[in-house]
């Protein structure tokens, strides 16, 4: 403890004798007028652009049928929404390792953003993280109504400090390693559907 | 002075471009049409370079500040029940990871890609003590298994075809030489990525951004492979530099919207993932590593390039980059940001660097964080001059140059005696391309009929207060 403590210090001091001799306040962020158009047609045109799909659902029924058509062959659907039962609830899952076998991954995002097709997807909505990155295939239910322009706006709703672990996803995992050739599925999922499905109203 | 060999980039870029036909001209075609992306997605967003600027003095304001936000950002981290430490230097960072692996009975270790564990040598130090280290990152596990170094910040085998990775590939992993789709290499590397992730008994990733206000750092990637390394071993371990703060969650939006379409023209990467304290069940360590970069905030023409946010954008705009590949620059940090971050780690080995590099200053315009790059190229060639670091060749030419443009009388009469000489001069002592590999493949453009001074005395002299 005493040694990474004297690094500590050594690096501050180091910090502190070298800080450069000018005064910079911190510039603030401007209100930024919101892009003209629907913000859920450009939330699917941009989701469409990084590999995924957006569906309009009306009923949770309607939600399981549709992702039976997108996977029929789907042996284990891993879920952590009410609207869909799945072969396994994300709940009983204890250690990661465990979605080693999901095929479809099912959970809802918080909201979208409009200038990316990005979801925001926290620790409480995954229950267990690797739920987003370890099932071969993602299905995402997100609300229409959750739809915010930019990121200004989102990191306006992000609440960090509440949640251990969020992140931006913007459709699936994608690489353009191999003379940038654009493949979807490097190492996180497949394919990502988005489901338009508005939540359910909570009980009072 | 380091005992270390200056590295030579012109003689490197000479064999990247003699090589064949395909490799340099395909690295050109893709780097700058990475580009051509970049800007369309810049064009897009109106406030582009307001952002542009506001994200530069964000940068400046922390860089200023910056004791006080990385005690912030502890204190927050912290509170959170992540693990702190701090590293003076890479034997430091690396001895940190070591001794954490170590406490943990770790002796699998997968990891994403991070310059910051590139630049500590990070991997080798580890394998040296019976740590399996695989880089699950694509582009980086291909340059692991070749046993290269990235070429690229963003994409690290952005100089290989799709038949080098062929053969690669079935020289270690065994796949078919003859298929070269990259559907099916890519595939091959997630079937072969994915016990590991399941085997490791820690994950390793970096830090693009620290929010000291929540004690929060951030990891972007495409592949989804830093969260699996995050979410599926039980602990995980990042590398941060010290330069990575930034004071609030609000700023990040700011960040966000430029990084991306900076490096790639996409409005974010397919994975943005925040992490702040240890997931349900897993412990965290963050080691914030300083390396010389609190030195570096003491230089005051060179501090500036501690605003980088590894965007990659100087890199694909740079004329002499996308032509070089990034290994020809023999350091961690290559293109123009490499140019001016690399001298301060080793002036010597580094001297030529600043020197390859033809000024056009496309780098600063493209920046993301506005870091004055081509300006501070130019005052690393005077610091490499004023240290006698220069090559003979160069030493010689620069002499009779500053000898000239300290006495302009004769600066006028070279001009004029030059125009001439050039005409007449054979083409081949000019233009020696067995004496000087870089001019191999350029043309020197003709010489102008009037000097600039000749042509202004007739034309413009009216207008001004030049004195003949």
């Amino acid at each position: 403890m005493e040694m990474f403590n004297s690094s500590r210090e050594t690096i501050l001091n180091s910090i502190r004798s070298n800080l450069p001799k000018v005064e910079v306040g911190h510039p603030g962020i401007r209100v930024f007028q919101a892009p003209a158009g629907s913000p859920k047609a450009t939330f699917e045109q941009r989701l469409k652009e990084a590999g995924g799909v957006a569906h309009e659902v009306r009923s949770s029924a309607e939600a399981e049928s549709k992702l039976i058509l997108l996977h029929p062959d789907a042996k284990v659907i891993c879920s952590a929404v009410p609207e869909i039962a799945g072969t396994r609830r994300v709940e009983k899952v204890r250690d990661p390792h465990d979605l080693a076998d999901v095929d479809v991954g099912v959970v809802r995002a918080q909201f979208g953003v409009a200038e990316s097709g990005a979801v925001w997807l926290t620790q409480e909505d995954l229950v267990v993280d690797a739920l987003g990155f370890l099932s071969q295939h993602l299905v995402v239910l997100l609300d229409p109504r959750q739809i915010v322009p930019e990121m200004h706006a989102a990191y306006r709703r992000v609440r960090l400090h509440e949640t251990a672990f969020g992140c931006f996803m913007m459709g699936p995992s994608a690489t353009a390693d191999v003379e940038a050739t654009l493949v979807h599925g490097a190492q996180g999922a497949r394919s990502l559907n988005l489901f338009f499905l508005q939540e359910p109203k909570a009980t009072p | 002075m380091s005992t270390a060999k200056q590295v030579d980039p012109a003689a490197a870029a000479e064999l990247f471009i003699i090589h064949d036909q395909i490799h340099e001209p395909m690295h050109d075609r893709f780097l700058w049409a990475t580009m051509q992306r970049r800007h369309a997605e810049a064009a897009a967003v109106p406030e582009w370079e307001e952002l542009r600027e506001i994200a530069s003095k964000i940068k400046e304001h922390t860089l200023t500040h910056l004791d006080h936000y990385l005690e912030e950002f502890e204190a927050n981290a912290t509170k959170r029940g992540a693990h702190v430490h701090w590293a003076v230097d890479a034997a430091d960072h690396n001895q940190i990871v070591y001794s954490i692996l170590q406490d943990h009975g770790v002796t699998d270790l997968i990891k994403s890609k991070s310059m910051l564990q590139e630049e500590c040598q990070m991997t080798p130090f580890l394998q040296q003590r019976g740590i399996k280290v695989i880089e699950s990152d694509l582009g980086e596990r291909i340059q692991q298994l070749d046993g290269q170094p990235p070429s690229h910040i963003v994409f690290p085998c952005i100089h290989k075809t799709r038949e080098d990775v062929a053969q690669l590939f079935a020289r270690t992993i065994g796949t078919d030489p003859n298929n070269e789709d990259p559907h099916f290499l890519t595939e091959e590397m997630r079937n072969n990525a994915r016990p590991r992730f399941l085997a490791a008994g820690a994950g390793m990733t970096g830090g693009n951004f620290a929010i000291a206000e929540t004690g929060t750092f951030m990891v972007c990637t495409n592949e989804g492979n830093a969260d699996i390394g995050a979410a599926v071993p039980p602990l995980h371990i990042a590398s941060v530099g010290i330069e990575k703060m930034i004071p609030r969650v609000e700023d990040m939006g700011v960040f966000l919207r430029l990084l991306a379409r900076s490096a790639e023209g996409a409005p974010l990467t397919q994975y943005s993932s925040h992490f702040t304290g240890p997931r349900k069940g897993g412990e965290l360590h963050i080691v914030l590593v300083d390396n010389g970069r609190s030195r570096r905030l003491g230089m005051p023409e060179f501090w500036h390039s501690l605003k980088c946010i590894r965007c990659g954008a100087c890199m694909n705009t740079c004329p002499v980059y996308r032509r070089s590949g990034g290994l020809a620059y023999g350091a961690t940090y290559s293109g123009p940001i490499g140019v001016i971050l690399d001298p301060t780690f080793d002036e010597f080995k580094y001297s030529e660097l600043p020197f390859h590099s033809s000024l056009c200053g496309s780098c600063s315009e493209v920046c993301p964080v506005k870091i004055d790059i081509s300006d501070q190229i130019l005052k690393w060639r005077r610091v490499m001059a004023g240290k006698g670091y220069l090559p003979l060749a160069k030493k010689l030419s620069f002499a009779v140059a500053g000898h000239v443009f300290a006495h302009p009388e004769e600066y006028h009469v070279v001009e004029q005696a030059a125009e001439p000489a050039m005409s007449y001069a054979p083409h081949f002592l000019l233009f020696n391309r067995t004496l000087n590999p870089w001019v191999r493949d350029r043309e020197l453009p003709q010489p102008a009929k009037k000097s600039f001074r000749e042509w202004y005395l007739a034309n413009r002299s009216k207008h001004g207060n030049v004195q003949q």
